[in-house]
């Protein structure tokens, strides 16, 4: 594969299968946390960043400790073991202990970039873009650039979808809308158009 | 606090989709029929009444600067089962519930309600608010999924409802569809509580 091809897989993630606006991966934060321009794209920065490392740890850690084809440990090849069923265990534990790391990191280099994203940090765990993009780079059987490329491509795409939809947000304030709207329904609203003008993106041939 | 209030709170006072917003990634992906919709709703439940009566009776042993971790462990093992439960005895629906059947380790209803009632109930009193919670998660999914089957295919639990001369609106199972019918749905909810306040 060359990098025409990255670049195709790239795009395609960003804005044909959209993690939020297609896939539905990641809404928690995208309606929770979009309500201001500035927490929206430390957010999405934030999820970017997890989401590549989370990406490599979570195929590394599949593909050489339950996977008895490459196992780094041969006994467990040999014996026949099939460790896969624990991959959904295996991997949220890896993602909330990156999750905490990253958090304790950024808490002693960047006191700045920890005050703008610290709240946002352990809602990343339980975000399901991370465990999806993880779980989907295995379904897909992609190899290792390939599901860097996916994790940060879906980083990308979700900070997408979250920054305009901050930005829409923002001057919904000043806008008279009726009463029962208000809020979390106008979102979902503003939501289903976004994804119907994404939709217009399938039409690419990459 | 009485039994019967606890188990229902969670279909309408307190439902998890349409009052507290959360599980919506579920809730938005497995509502193009009502089948995929009852299957989530039934996994979730059971996850939820399981981990519900586990961390209830660990509540008292677990330290609690780490509580989330295990809790997420709990929450993952019986995930698990329930993935190799429902691979082997419905394929079909494991399958076309696809990533989102081990994605039920995040639905923030199950860690919600295991740090907001089973980390500070006893065990029967979790089992109840389990079944209610869950009860209450799948009714919701069936309201959204039944709007979005029977617009987007003209059918209900895929038996045909509407006359044949019925063209289905194909917008309404795909994702722009769902954001809609839910962003519609909780207007509704907000409507009826300003009635109630008188505004």
């Amino acid at each position: 594969m060359d990098f025409g091809q990255y670049f195709t897989m790239l795009i395609s993630v960003i804005f044909i299968n959209n993690f939020v606006l297609s896939r539905f991966l990641g809404i928690c934060p995208y309606i929770g946390v979009s309500k201001k321009l500035d927490s929206a794209i430390g957010m999405g920065f934030a999820v970017t960043f997890v989401m590549t490392v989370a990406s490599a740890v979570t195929w590394s850690v599949y593909t050489f400790m339950l996977n008895p084809q490459s196992n780094i440990f041969p006994k467990i090849g040999e014996m026949g073991v099939d460790l896969t069923f624990l991959r959904t265990i295996a991997f949220i534990i890896v993602i909330a202990s990156l999750v905490q790391l990253v958090e304790i990191v950024l808490q002693k280099t960047s006191p700045v970039l920890y005050s703008a994203l610290g709240i946002f940090l352990p809602l990343i765990t339980t975000n399901c873009a991370i465990l999806g993009v993880a779980v989907l780079n295995i379904d897909q059987e992609l190899t290792f650039i390939e599901s860097l490329v996916q994790g940060f491509g879906a980083g990308i795409g979700f900070t997408l979808a979250i920054v305009l939809m901050a930005g829409l947000r923002e001057k919904l304030e000043m806008s008279n809308i009726p009463k029962p709207l208000r809020g979390v329904p106008i979102a979902f609203i503003m939501a289903s158009l976004m994804s119907l003008a994404f939709q217009g993106f399938s039409g690419l041939s990459l | 606090m009485s039994v019967l209030k606890e188990l229902t709170k969670g279909i309408y006072k307190e439902n998890p989709v349409f009052r507290l917003a959360l599980g919506l990634c579920p809730t938005l992906a497995v509502t193009s029929s009502v089948e995929n919709g009852v299957g989530m709703g039934l996994a979730a439940t059971a996850v939820l009444l399981c981990s519900n009566i586990i961390i209830s009776l660990v509540r008292n042993l677990v330290p609690k600067k780490i509580r989330i971790p295990i809790y997420i462990t709990i929450i993952a093992t019986f995930v698990t089962i329930v993935e190799l439960l429902m691979n082997a005895y419905f394929p079909a629906l494991y399958k076309s519930l696809g990533i989102f059947v081990p994605l039920i380790v995040v639905n923030c209803i199950i860690l919600g309600r295991a740090e907001a009632f089973a980390s500070r109930n006893n065990m029967f009193m979790s089992i109840v608010d389990a079944i209610g919670m869950g009860v209450g998660f799948t009714l919701s999914l069936v309201v959204i999924s039944t709007f979005r089957e029977v617009l987007g295919n003209g059918t209900f639990y895929g038996m045909n409802v509407l006359p044949s001369s019925y063209e289905p609106a194909m917008f309404m199972v795909q994702a722009p569809g769902a954001f809609l019918t839910l962003g519609l749905i909780l207007a509704f909810f907000n409507w009826l509580d300003l009635r109630k306040t008188g505004n």
